[in-house]
């Protein structure tokens, strides 16, 4: 069984067009978060969930009757679980043992209203200033972490891959975010831990193509850095669609039969893998193309091939 | 077979049987009641609280409160200590949580003014000097962050202590987020949130002071004797009225008798009228000033005060020593959870609730049913795949993956990190990477092989050159987990150790493991010109 036999796509030529059609995506999901909003969750906003079970079907329009405009709420897991979430966006003073006030009067309402025996199953209430350490230290984090990335792709092979890696892998970070914008999810801390998921993911994608235009580079020193590029995007091409489907089906086995809590993490995922493959054969290696320029590389002569130097000769 | 390749087989053999008995055997165990000793059982991979259900707390200690204390006690030592020497100031009073005023300190007895406030506040406080006798006292910066510190720890010490108090199995707690001064409390299992709440953060401190005058209905009449005036070196509190109805004021000095870090314990009892009361007893240092005080003021009331609240204010009727009661209109419960926080100290600052979750059993449960569910379907399709991708090679590669799930949740055991839906999400990052791995030496040894390579030759080169590649993918991930332990919060904590630990034991497997296997296969081929022929079912 064979996915490619000595596949030749000339991904490189694609290059400008792949970046538009990303810019493209990117940008509409940037009006959007502009215009509606991220749906930022209680663990980065601050806020109140219960989270009930009924011992019947629930009323769910006599619910959202109930609490009118200032809360959500939605069938957690399915149907059949009776389970129902209600988010509101505020929470009691941050003073004394005052926090979980919103979140019982939620409670006490539901129990007034008669809609039926329920019991509460879990709540979370995350006060303003947790919310905003959370932003600012999960941003902080993934910030450094892009940062030792670069430092050392830059390192290992030159600072125009680093550049490209870490442009690729922000390009699927915000591919992420237009889709969680556009299927309205919240961001909560497991869609974080999704998006730290793929910038991982994206980077080791990334890299095995760079590994081998590295290795490329000593071999076929006679082409040009775009046959080069293009040569390691088509030697690998198997490899990345490989390893892109199996993780793909089980991530979508994580979307269908992770439960309610996983959804949004299982769906960052899902995007994720598909934009770091499209990225890392059209974008990553095009970008480290682009800011490469003119510039002579690293491993291969300056100009013109002048007298070779000593421990550098190979046979190829 | 090759005595080198023998010993290999044998070392993975070990690794995979030691690993498999620490990570998944004790969880079989416990699943289908096998035996296995207690201390194997005690290592068994932890659920973190979301998979888990229970509490989980962040809070703030307010750590201003005890630069307060610290800085009234300096002062009223300072006031008594003028006092006694016959330097009479216009004022002396709090400006702020850690600085004073003193006022209208008279010149000739500036000399003597300057020498008390030197052996009273020099060590901790800087002295400024102001216009007409006037001087400024603030703490000292090192003396207040140490302060700061120190309180966030005895308050987490505090907790501890109420926490094992209440019976919680395995709880978390510790000093939590960058600014230094939040704690975070986990219980598992626990579900009376409200009662774990109310006992964790009631600041239970008791004091004992001398009353000056009262009990009075209302503060206005309580200071007339004052003109109107509190006096510096007082205090007004309040408590329940002697019939039960109402509110009444009592006049106490500030410095307290003595405080709840003079008690060595504290039971429920019950008073005269049967009633639940709590019995405390003092320590041998708390009981000699509780001595001299009720000896030295016989006939006079002596206000309990818990949380700057009266509880009762009883007349000294003879020297007490060691013991003493408080009673009110408690209920024996009250009196349990009273009795518990005394015992296991007072707070030493107010405490407030930043964030509160509360994970019902029942939904941690269906998080894991499901969690383990869809990553046993991701898996079998992954094996699934690999075989009718790889035929008989890929049974190699789930082997490898095999070996890399039982080591990574054997060390994760080992290690004592839980495991919690963050991790789960490391886990399949750690798969997606192994299959990676397999998959780019697979390949590669396509390559190798079609360009006309013999299968040892193709196999050897296959996996130094990807040992290269790897090395790239693994160490910038592993760059990127080190950033994200450390300078992210505890979610992101759990997928960068399950990441760390996993991108090791995956190296691991897909380079030695899997090598092994595939020099176990080719070392059954005869080494000759003929058989290097044969292609390798790749």
């Amino acid at each position: 069984m064979k996915i490619f036999t000595n596949p030749n796509y000339d991904f490189v030529r694609w290059r400008w067009h792949a970046i538009a059609l990303s810019l493209v995506v990117i940008l509409a999901g940037a009006y959007l978060i502009a215009t509606r909003g991220l749906q930022k969750g209680v663990d980065f906003e601050g806020g109140s969930i219960v989270i009930v079970k009924f011992d019947q079907t629930p009323n769910i329009p006599a619910i959202r009757n109930l609490f009118g405009g200032d809360a959500v709420v939605l069938e957690y897991g399915p149907r059949a679980n009776n389970e129902i979430l209600i988010r509101v966006k505020r929470t009691g003073s941050e003073i004394g043992a005052d926090l979980s006030r919103e979140a019982d009067k939620v409670v006490t309402t539901l129990q007034q209203a008669n809609l039926g025996t329920f019991k509460v199953i879990g709540t979370e209430i995350v006060g303003p200033v947790v919310g905003e350490q959370l932003r600012k230290q999960g941003l902080l984090a993934t910030v450094l972490a892009m940062a030792g990335i670069l430092a050392y792709i830059a390192l290992r092979f030159q600072f125009s891959f680093a550049v490209g890696a870490v442009v690729a892998t922000l390009h699927d970070l915000l591919i992420c975010l237009a889709f969680l914008a556009v299927f309205r999810y919240d961001i909560t801390l497991n869609v974080v831990a999704g998006l730290l998921t793929i910038t991982g993911y994206s980077v080791n994608d990334t890299i095995v193509v760079f590994d081998r235009v590295r290795e490329n580079m000593r071999s076929m020193r006679r082409d040009n850095l775009t046959t080069i590029v293009n040569t390691a995007v088509n030697q690998t091409l198997s490899r990345t669609v490989i390893t892109a489907g199996t993780t793909l089906l089980s991530v979508i086995a994580l979307y269908l039969f992770g439960g309610e809590v996983l959804k949004g993490f299982a769906f960052t995922m899902l995007v994720g893998i598909i934009s770091g493959t499209y990225s890392t054969v059209f974008i990553a290696a095009s970008l480290a193309i682009v800011f490469q320029g003119r510039k002579p590389l690293k491993g291969q002569p300056a100009a013109a091939p002048t007298a070779t130097r000593p421990g550098r000769r190979r046979a190829s | 077979m090759h005595k080198n390749l023998r010993w290999k087989l044998l070392s993975i053999v070990a690794i995979f049987v030691i690993f498999f008995g620490l990570g998944v055997y004790p969880i079989l165990a416990q699943r289908y009641s096998l035996p296995a000793p207690g201390w194997l059982k005690a290592k068994q991979l932890k659920l973190g609280l979301d998979l888990k259900g229970g509490v989980h707390l962040v809070m703030r200690v307010h750590t201003g409160d005890a630069l307060k204390i610290h800085t009234t006690t300096t002062s009223e030592q300072l006031r008594e200590a003028l006092k006694s020497a016959g330097v009479n100031v216009s004022s002396l009073a709090l400006t702020s949580e850690k600085s004073f005023k003193v006022e209208g300190v008279p010149q000739d007895r500036d000399a003597e003014f300057r020498r008390l406030a030197e052996e009273h506040t020099a060590a901790q406080y800087d002295r400024s000097a102001g216009a007409g006798g006037a001087y400024e006292f603030t703490m000292k910066p090192n003396i207040e962050s140490d302060m700061r510190a120190q309180t966030v720890v005895q308050a987490r010490e505090t907790i501890d202590r109420r926490v094992n108090e209440l019976g919680v199995a395995e709880p978390n707690i510790s000093t939590y987020g960058q600014s230094n001064d939040q704690i975070l409390v986990q219980m598992p299992g626990v579900t009376d949130v409200a009662r774990a709440k109310e006992i964790i953060q009631s600041t239970a401190l008791l004091e004992l002071k001398l009353v000056e005058s009262g009990p009075a209905p209302t503060r206005e009449a309580l200071l007339q004797a004052h003109a109107g005036q509190l006096p510096q070196d007082m205090d007004v509190v309040t408590g329940p009225a002697g019939d039960g109805d109402g509110t009444v004021h009592y006049l106490v000095k500030k410095i307290a008798a003595v405080t709840g870090r003079d008690l060595r314990g504290a039971n429920p009892t019950i008073d005269e009228n049967n009633r639940p009361a709590v019995r405390f007893t003092l320590t041998a240092e708390g009981a000699r000033k509780f001595g001299r005080v009720t000896g030295e003021n016989i006939g006079r009331t002596l206000a309990i005060i818990l949380d700057n609240r009266v509880f009762s204010a009883p007349r000294v009727e003879g020297r007490i020593t060691d013991d003493g009661r408080i009673y009110g209109s408690f209920t024996t419960e009250e009196v349990n959870d009273l009795s518990l926080v005394l015992r296991s100290g007072a707070l030493p600052a107010q405490m407030s609730y930043l964030e509160e979750r509360v994970i019902g059993p029942t939904l941690g449960a269906d998080s894991v049913r499901a969690g383990v569910l869809a990553s046993l379907g991701g898996l079998a399709v992954v094996v699934i795949f690999m075989l009718l991708y790889y035929k008989l090679t890929g049974v190699n590669a789930i082997i490898a993956m095999s070996a890399n799930l039982i080591i990574l949740i054997g060390l994760m055991a080992y290690f004592g990190a839980a495991m919690t839906l963050p991790g789960i999400a490391g886990f399949i990052l750690t798969m997606g990477m192994g299959v990676d791995s397999n998959v780019l030496i697979f390949e590669r040894i396509k390559e190798n092989l079609r360009a006309q390579k013999g299968p040892r030759a193709a196999v050897k080169e296959a996996f130094e050159r990807v040992f290269l590649t790897l090395l790239d993918t693994h160490v910038t991930s592993l760059i990127a987990a080190a950033f994200l332990f450390q300078f992210g919060t505890g979610p992101i904590r759990g997928f960068a150790t399950t990441l760390t630990i996993g991108l090791l034991t995956n190296l691991f497997t897909s380079i030695f493991v899997s090598r092994t296997l595939f020099e176990l296969v080719l070392s059954r081929r005869p080494a000759t010109a003929q058989a290097s022929a044969r292609p390798l079912s790749i």
